[in-house]
């Protein structure tokens, strides 16, 4: 899902430039408010991690390979926004250093992958986990869906990225500058091979993570209290 | 807490030790082709494409060394190697943006 350089024209990487440098800014404004210090090693932990299953590169059916991207899980963990500026971290030293997404397609790239998977993939789990228990497995179903949508949606944000290429940017001739394909050959490919197989491992992924943590430590979890520090609470709040 | 984070550390490490597995899936990624496979593709480079392909020169492109031989174990260190890099920097840079950003 990494847009090298060349596949999208100036008008498209320009605006995603123009979306993302607020976003990175909001996101760091959030970070400084919500982040505790408690979860800074988790914090840490999440970039390198996503960065790893990057790696793993997974072929399906039809001769082309994806992969995981592990965003949900950080979205659920540590919140959409602190998983913005993980992911960004990540896919900035996989351009700059590896050539694995282009510079120019970096704001891009980073709304695909850094703000569409923590944000689907939170609001999603939400969503299904309702006012279920905390530890309740209804809840590791709902990990696993938001893992699925979450990257399911982002390649079909990449795959409209690119098909609308040949619509916005051609020569006077019609021939295409940039990604030559259409929406109708982008979309329904980088859609199916996520939906029938890399969003299936993402799902995998997000649900084994999410039970350990589950298991271990509720409290991790963005925006969750463990008992103890809601015992506290309601006491402060009675006293 | 500390158990976890030891314990996801330890998890992060064998995934970091089984990287070159990711080798192993041969194969184009949609979108991400080259412009010798675009022109294989299409019988032409779209000529914006061939413009902005060639921008950045990475140090370590593709997760391998620059003109390092292609054997399987000389790809394999030099993706574990991308691996300890992406997770030393990257942990790291978050690890200090962490700290400054943590009030409590």
């Amino acid at each position: 899902m990494h847009i090298p350089d060349g596949y999208l024209g100036p008008y498209t990487y320009v605006a995603f430039w123009i979306i993302m440098i607020p976003i990175w800014y909001y996101a760091g404004k959030k970070l400084n408010t919500e982040l505790k210090s408690r979860q800074v090693p988790l914090l840490a932990l999440s970039a390198a991690f996503s960065f790893v299953i990057m790696m793993f590169n997974v072929p399906i059916p039809g001769g082309s390979t994806g992969h995981a991207v592990g965003g949900a899980i950080i979205g659920i963990v540590l919140g959409p926004w602190a998983g913005v500026i993980a992911i960004s971290v990540t896919l900035v030293l996989q351009a700059l250093i590896f050539g694995d997404g282009g510079i120019t397609a970096i704001a891009a790239n980073c709304f695909n992958m850094g703000v569409v998977i923590p944000f689907v993939g939170y609001y999603v789990y939400k969503l299904i986990s309702g006012n279920s228990d905390i530890t309740s497995s209804k809840r590791i179903i709902a990990s696993a869906i938001a893992g699925w949508c979450s990257l399911t949606i982002a390649a079909f944000c990449t795959g409209v990225e690119f098909g609308i290429q040949p619509i916005l940017q051609h020569t006077a001739a019609g021939t295409p500058l940039y990604m030559p394909y259409p929406l109708s050959v982008t979309v329904p490919a980088m859609v199916i091979e996520h939906a029938f197989g890399f969003s299936i491992l993402e799902a995998v992924i997000t649900a084994i993570i999410f039970a350990y943590i589950q298991r271990t430590d509720v409290s991790l979890f963005y925006r969750e209290k463990s008992e103890v520090q809601k015992g506290k609470m309601k006491k402060a709040v009675t006293a | 807490m500390e158990k976890i984070i030891r314990n996801l550390s330890i998890g992060l490490i064998i995934l970091m030790i089984f990287a070159p597995l990711g080798l192993l899936a041969v194969g184009e990624t949609f979108g991400e082709w080259g412009p010798e496979e675009v022109k294989e593709k299409l019988g032409f480079v779209p000529p914006g494409l061939e413009e902005l392909s060639d921008l950045w020169s990475a140090p370590m492109p593709d997760y391998a060394f620059v003109g390092g031989d292609e054997s399987m174990s000389m790809s394999s260190v030099a993706y574990i190697l991308s691996a300890v890099i992406g997770v030393v920097i990257g942990g790291g840079l978050l690890y200090f943006i962490g700290k400054k950003a943590a009030k409590n």
